[in-house]
């Protein structure tokens, strides 16, 4: 297959950046996009060019370094991260535009490199459960219905990718903390520090410079692991107690003196 | 050199517990004055990251990935193993050693694998308190189920997401001792080199990869955690970016290389499909608890899967291995899927490739519940093979997927240079000749929560000079490492980077894979040297060292491996016997089985850098089987 790809182009987070076009011939349709873009690189360094500087690293859509916006789409057109988009799904001698993640959250690095550790400072703030290594009690002490363990499995599978803040048009990070929040907050273990861990996240993802949420669901729509909007809902909810000091179940409301 | 693995005396079952009850402590107060690095970020990395931060000492964590939570552990899918017997089976700690002994074909230290039989109890529950959620049984109890090589069900599982979740859970416990301001994440960083000083590791040279800058790190003990080697196949299932760096730089620094040539090829991945592709993807061996594997009878057969009646079909597990079936360990598996396609029974385009079909277990147990066990990765084998394993059968075959060899460290996880640590696949230590299915979480978070932060706190114990970045010793490190990185990006030729890596993947494969002989062994060290030669006579890469350049990168991770490569070849050569992964085709029974010599190779390789074009120098390890028979492993 053939195809004519417009490549975003920038040396730094000062540089206006460009598009690059560049003609890529001889690709497998069975290739992903990732092989595409590796081929490419391997062509333009035999021929005395620069290469095209992208993240990537499993490239079988677990990791979530890809990210890709490929044709205004984040990973492209089938809601499947950007190293599992085939050019299959691609018709021989289109134009494809590649820019990296577009966010004042998301700094450019190089080309379609970009700098998300803000999602880093997000689980600093609290996603997490304050244990640490050493004996703990038996896990079946503590029984966990399938249903509950589904649902927080269902926003635990987030791979941290992206794709949510740059498919928003407020570039918000609503779906990626609320999916950690909901993990958390729906399990036991989650409990004591229910109410502060949701408070801290929202207060550090606004720090980062994310946007607001206004229900466009385009989030959920770009995101490989098809994580519900309802992570949202469940976050705007927690978000509402917290705020209030409502007693959440599973806390005493006593504080120790 | 004799290496002593410094075993504790007494029986194997209280030799931890002697060790955990001798070992020296560090005051509270006196743990943030040390520095610990941790080189890698995966469930090793990250666990043991993590819980030194948590015991009050100063930790710096790098990864070369943009952040912490990306390590290729998070592509591990089946589960994690646990001898916790909830099954009601008759599961101990001595059933999962003798099986993970056994499994690795008589080629792991006991006392090792009995401590890690005994830890795996902990890890679930560690892992559960952290909120990973596993699957449950109606009852609200953990779900296990039973994976290849066993006959019990002691395998914990997140879905086909076991790793994901591990690797989170570890990952947050470290971005909490981070907000606590214990730990530091150096992300985009890549270790270049281990400064030494008066013969102890006291420090890294790593590379920002953002800025290009050379960065010193000094520490009090450093931990290499940097994972497996595979991807000096080329093709593989390990990520892009996993390589032999850190390990390497280490070995020429002097710690020993155990087993080079002990590497998994597993035997249910997605068959390649082109030239260009740059990655083999594997699906779950879980998938063989409910999935047939066959292959047509006839090798002319043209008809579709499902066209092909069942008398016409060859269980090629089942026949040959009754007792286990599709259940036998990776390694019988992988060898006997080539050997049918060698027959000329192979499916599919390439005819490199057997059915795993799911039409029986569909057909006995409903689709509903397949899915729920399965669902994520039939998804996922239908969005790359564009098939749907519902309707036909998935085709697979094997690939090289995890590296059972590594730095060889004793039962303290330290590597010959002392204060230098190595955990999880960067070692050498529990797997043997062949790794069982859910034992490298186990591995990993074994060493990383519960292992190394003992025996880190123990090395720190000794008194040692105050050493800081302005030691000469690391001016030199930083002269060798830039002079290297000088070097790359002065050969000024034409060919990219991955075009030599391809190219040495190919003679890897084809040579030092799932069979080898001696002929084409020696064959491989004279090929492998034809493209090292032209790697440093042709190679280019682009941009400048002093800003994001992943040809660089990439171009320095190739040069280790080339170099690797040789020694894995050099392994195999020595190890004249078969055993597990390690297929010597002059060495095997009448019916095709790996044939061992236990007199002569019952031991651990140890290999030691000798100087650049020197021969590098063997030595052994015997290994001792006092707890469980060396014996003849057999699945049928």
């Amino acid at each position: 297959m053939r195809f004519r790809l417009e490549l975003w182009r920038q040396t730094g987070p000062d540089d206006p950046g460009r598009y690059e076009v560049v003609e890529a011939d001889g690709i497998d349709p069975e290739a992903s996009f990732l092989e595409l873009l590796y081929q490419v690189n391997e062509g333009r360094i035999a021929s005395g060019l620069d290469a095209v500087a992208f993240d990537s690293d499993c490239r079988e859509g677990i990791c979530g370094s890809c990210s890709l916006v490929i044709d205004g789409m984040p990973h492209g057109p089938r809601q499947v991260t950007s190293c599992q988009t085939f050019m299959r799904d691609f018709e021989d001698g289109q134009t494809i535009r590649v820019e990296p993640w577009r966010s004042n959250a998301f700094p450019v690095i190089r080309d379609l490199v970009t700098d998300r550790s803000a999602f880093d400072r997000i689980i600093e703030a609290g996603g997490y459960v304050s244990v640490t290594t050493g004996p703990q009690p038996n896990p079946n002490s503590m029984p966990i219905a399938p249903a509950t363990q589904e649902a927080a499995m269902d926003a635990a599978i987030c791979i941290g990718c992206g794709a949510c803040v740059a498919a928003c048009p407020n570039s918000a990070a609503m779906l990626f903390t609320g999916a950690k929040v909901t993990h958390l907050n729906l399990l036991p273990q989650g409990q004591p520090e229910r109410r502060q861990r949701t408070l801290a996240m929202v207060e550090q993802m606004d720090e980062e410079g994310f946007g607001g949420c206004t229900n466009h669901g385009e989030c959920s729509l770009a995101c490989p692991q098809g994580i519900s909007l309802d992570v949202i809902g469940m976050l705007n909810r927690e978000y509402r107690a917290a705020l209030r000091g409502k007693p959440v179940a599973g806390t005493s409301g006593m504080t120790a003196q | 050199m004799r290496l002593d693995a410094r075993i504790p005396d007494g029986p194997i079952d209280e030799k931890w517990s002697r060790w955990l009850d001798a070992h020296r402590l560090v005051g509270p107060l006196n743990r943030p004055s040390h520095t610990v690095i941790v080189v890698g970020t995966g469930l090793a990395g990250a666990s043991a990251a993590a819980s030194l931060a948590a015991q009050g000492f100063r930790v710096k964590s790098f990864c070369f990935q943009d952040t912490a939570r990306r390590a290729h552990s998070i592509a591990a899918q089946g589960g994690i193993n646990a001898s916790k017997d909830f099954a009601n089976e008759g599961d101990s700690v001595r059933r999962l050693f003798v099986d993970t002994i056994k499994g690795g074909d008589f080629r792991a230290r006991e006392a090792n694998v009995w401590r890690l039989a005994e830890l795996s109890e902990n890890i679930v529950d560690q892992a559960v308190a952290q909120g990973v959620p596993f699957n449950r049984e109606y009852g609200g109890a953990l779900a296990t189920r039973s994976f290849g090589g066993v006959l019990v069900q002691r395998t914990f599982y997140s879905r086909g997401q076991t790793g994901q979740q591990l690797l989170l859970g570890a990952y947050s416990a470290l971005q909490h001792q981070v907000a606590q301001g214990r730990a530091t994440v150096y992300s985009r960083h890549e270790l270049l080199d281990v400064v030494l000083v008066d013969g102890e590791a006291r420090g890294i040279v790593a590379r920002d990869l953002v800025t290009g800058e050379l960065e010193r790190h000094a520490a009090d003990a450093v931990v290499l955690a940097s994972g497996g080697y595979c991807n000096v196949y080329y093709l593989s299932t390990n990520a892009k970016g996993s390589n032999v760096t850190a390990t390497w730089r280490a070995h020429k620094r002097g710690a020993l290389f155990a087993n080079p040539c002990f590497t998994q090829i597993h035997p249910t991945c997605i068959p390649q499909s082109g030239e260009y592709q740059s990655k083999l993807t594997l699906m779950s061996e879980s998938l063989r608890n409910d999935g047939r594997v066959w292959v047509p009878r006839d090798p002319d057969e043209q008809r579709p899967a499902n066209a092909i009646p069942e008398e016409e079909r060859l269980y090629f597990l089942e026949e040959r291995y009754p007792a286990y079936g599709n259940l036998v360990p990776r390694d019988v598996a992988s060898r006997a899927a080539k050997t049918v396609c060698d027959e000329g029974l192979g499916v599919g385009p390439t005819k490199r490739g057997v059915y795993l079909d799911f039409r029986d277990a569909i057909r006995d147990r409903g689709r509903a519940a397949i899915e729920g066990r399965y669902g994520n990765l039939f998804e996922m084998y239908q969005r790359i093979a564009d098939e749907n394993p519902y309707e036909v059968p998935m085709r697979i075959y094997p690939a090289p997927h995890y590296a059972m060899g590594g730095l060889w460290v004793d039962y303290e996880l330290q590597t010959t240079i002392p204060g230098l640590f190595a955990i999880g696949e960067a070692n050498f230590s529990d797997h043997g000749a062949n790794r069982l299915g859910a034992s490298a979480m186990m591995q990993c978070l074994a060493d990383g929560y519960f292992i190394v932060p003992h025996t880190v706190t123990h090395h720190l114990t000794k008194r040692r000079e105050h050493v800081d970045e302005t030691h000469p010793a690391f001016d030199e490190v930083v002269r060798d490492v830039q002079a290297r990185i000088d070097r790359l990006m002065a050969v000024g030729g034409n060919t990219a980077p991955q075009v030599f890596h391809r190219r040495l993947g190919n003679v890897m494969l084809d040579r030092c894979g799932m069979a080898r002989t001696e002929a084409g062994l020696i064959e491989a060290i004279a090929e492998i040297a034809e493209i090292r030669d032209a790697f440093w006579t042709d190679l280019r890469i682009d941009g400048r060292p002093d800003h994001l350049n992943q040809s660089l990168e990439y171009a320095g991770r190739v040069a280790d491996f080339l170099e690797l490569a040789d020694l894995m070849c050099l392994d195999a050569l020595r190890r004249a016997e078969s055993a597990g992964c390690h297929f010597r085709e002059e060495y095997q029974t009448d019916d095709g089985e790996a044939l061992r010599d236990d007199e002569h190779f019952a031991t651990v390789t140890a290999w030691e850098h000798a100087g650049e074009g020197v021969v590098p120098v063997a030595h052994d390890e015997a290994l001792e089987f006092d707890s469980v028979a060396l014996a003849t492993r057999s699945y049928k």
